[in-house]
């Protein structure tokens, strides 16, 4: 078996520009298979971009992005074949039932019929959607959406669960019920998970890595704990007194992304599909 | 910067049984070559199936127009005589012609929906599964064919009532289905292929508006071909509806008809509309 194979994602010097603008400028990433890693960074930084190219939604050269061992660019329906993608926004269809939103991933996922029903029963169930799986999706609460979006997601048995900002504009508790289901399906299943998230509290409890983005590039990578480490120590080294509390993960990220306004944050779009799913889960 | 750690044990398929998820941990067996397209299609279409048992208003309120225009529109014209009508009245010449009109209607909207599809995450969500894109679109134009038949039998019972002199030759009617699918697969395209090019809502509601009432006039669903001037007989060349509705007329009334040119141009023009709103649904992921 190749390195690559055992590597979840593996970007080499990965580049994607929309005309003049390079979102992502040479990005080195690679994801082990099992762990829980998070992608950092401001608005505008190009986490979004970043995701959309491994989910083979944006055109990358071939070699530049390896899911699993296999060609983003020359392999597409094999890598989409092990993704379960959770966008940011809130993608469930209100119209359908829990149930069905469900069902329809099975479906495009070729889970034969005889076994749909059961599969999609447990992808619910996982989520503790069961006694709500009946209902409209118009009529869940954002944490539930957030849940069966991650049904939607799980019902193909995907050996990468990609997840965008899931709990952007979700109430403390139902953060924590996310997170919760999140970790009991990687328990039980030993799915790899990429996150994106702008909550530094929420990476640094749940990841087991994270990689600090800004400009298009990894600005920063390793645990939680390393890079607290890493800055506390950089500030004793600046003449900062070692009674001084440790630096948080949120000092970590000032501290590459700096605290300044940046014109490039992220453009109108990205901000209005943020505020557009922070208004509907709240 | 540190290394990925190396890799931790995959929990076993043992421990998902045990949580009563074992499946969750077993990727189905892909399908392969031609099973892949149907399958989409039928997943598209069981969706705007149970879309429509959820909430059937929008079946009753589409109903409106086509029953006014037979009502009102045909009743009066029928009585006026003053359009030639191969010896039938004009509400059963009308009769096609409205059953296409509601059907293109609901179908040129949908680039609308693919939009609010892109901007809810719906979209990228799909293509993000094994599903071509061509797939994709395919299934979308064949659901809302089937959101026209519904539409179509709706507009069918109406003017069975109002003494509309129709077939009910199950074979014909199976081509008034064949017919009405695979005209709202063609708009629904051209639809979707403008949703591709503007990209937004605001942009699209103002084509749509612009396309549909000279698609509809510049047809045959009013007035046969031969009373329009020359440029909009050229028109009525070109634009699918007229094959449509002429297909119609000939399956559901026996007036003389063109059936073979009428599927030939109709399963042409889908297939195009596919083509392209498939190669510009890329645009849309961006």
């Amino acid at each position: 078996m190749t390195r690559d194979a055992d590597q979840a994602v593996a970007c080499t010097r990965l580049v994607y520009a929309f005309g003049e603008t390079t979102a992502v400028d040479g990005l080195d990433l690679t994801v082990a298979k099992g762990e829980v890693f998070g992608l950092l960074g401001p608005n505008g930084a190009g986490k979004t971009t970043a995701i959309r190219c491994i989910t083979t939604l944006l055109p990358v050269p071939a070699r530049m992005v390896r899911v699993f061992g296999r060609d983003a660019a020359k392999d597409a329906m094999a890598v989409r074949r092990l993704l379960g993608y959770v966008p940011q926004q809130l993608s469930a269809d209100a119209s359908l039932t829990g149930r069905e939103n469900v069902a329809l991933f099975a479906r495009v996922f070729d889970v034969p019929r005889k076994e749909r029903a059961e599969r999609v029963g447990q992808a619910l169930t996982a989520v503790d959607l069961t006694d709500a799986a009946d209902r409209l999706a118009g009529t869940y609460s954002g944490g539930m959406v957030r849940r069966l979006e991650l049904a939607q997601a799980l019902v193909s048995a995907p050996r990468l669960l990609i997840l965008d900002e899931p709990t952007i504009g979700l109430d403390p508790i139902a953060r924590t019920g996310v997170w919760e289901h999140i970790n009991a399906v990687r328990a039980a299943t030993g799915m790899t998970v990429l996150v994106t998230t702008h909550y530094m509290d929420e990476a640094d409890q749940y990841c087991d890595r994270v990689g600090l983005m800004h400009h298009g590039r990894i600005r920063a990578l390793g645990t939680p704990a390393e890079l607290r480490e890493g800055l506390g120590e950089r500030r004793r080294a600046a003449g900062a007194a070692a009674t001084d509390p440790l630096p948080t993960l949120e000092d970590v990220f000032r501290d590459i992304a700096g605290s300044g306004l940046d014109e490039k944050s992220g453009d109108f779009r990205d901000v209005r599909s943020t505020r557009r799913t922070a208004n509907r889960v709240g | 910067m540190s290394e990925a750690p190396a890799a931790p044990r995959t929990a076993s398929a043992d421990r998902a049984r045990e949580e009563g998820i074992g499946l969750l941990v077993q990727p189905p067996r892909p399908r392969a070559g031609w099973r892949v397209l149907p399958a989409r299609v039928l997943a598209m279409c069981a969706v705007e199936l149970q879309k429509l048992r959820h909430d059937r208003t929008e079946l009753y309120t589409r109903a409106v127009q086509p029953a006014l225009w037979l009502l009102i529109f045909g009743q009066t014209f029928t009585r006026i005589k003053a359009i030639p009508t191969q010896g039938i009245p004009y509400v059963d010449y009308l009769a096609p012609g409205i059953i296409a009109q509601s059907a293109m209607f609901i179908a040129i909207f949908y680039g609308i929906q693919i939009i609010w599809e892109r901007d809810a995450g719906i979209l990228n969500k799909l293509l993000v599964t094994p599903t071509p894109r061509s797939a994709l679109i395919t299934g979308k134009a064949f659901a809302a064919g089937v959101k026209s038949l519904i539409q179509a039998v709706v507009v069918i019972v109406i003017a069975a009532l109002l003494g509309v002199a129709l077939t009910w030759n199950p074979l014909k009617l199976l081509g008034v289905a064949a017919v009405v699918v695979l005209g709202s697969a063609f708009f629904s395209c051209l639809s979707m292929t403008i949703a591709g090019v503007v990209l937004s809502r605001d942009r699209l509601m103002g084509f749509g508006q612009a396309i549909t009432m000279p698609l509809f006039f510049g047809s045959n669903a009013l007035y046969p071909v031969s009373v329009m001037p020359g440029w909009l007989q050229a028109v009525s060349k070109v634009n699918p509806l007229s094959y449509q509705v002429d297909a119609l007329r000939g399956l559901l009334l026996g007036t003389p008809d063109h059936l073979a040119l009428d599927f030939a141009v109709l399963l042409v023009a889908a297939a195009l509309g596919i083509a392209a709103a498939s190669s510009l649904l890329g645009r849309l992921a961006r």
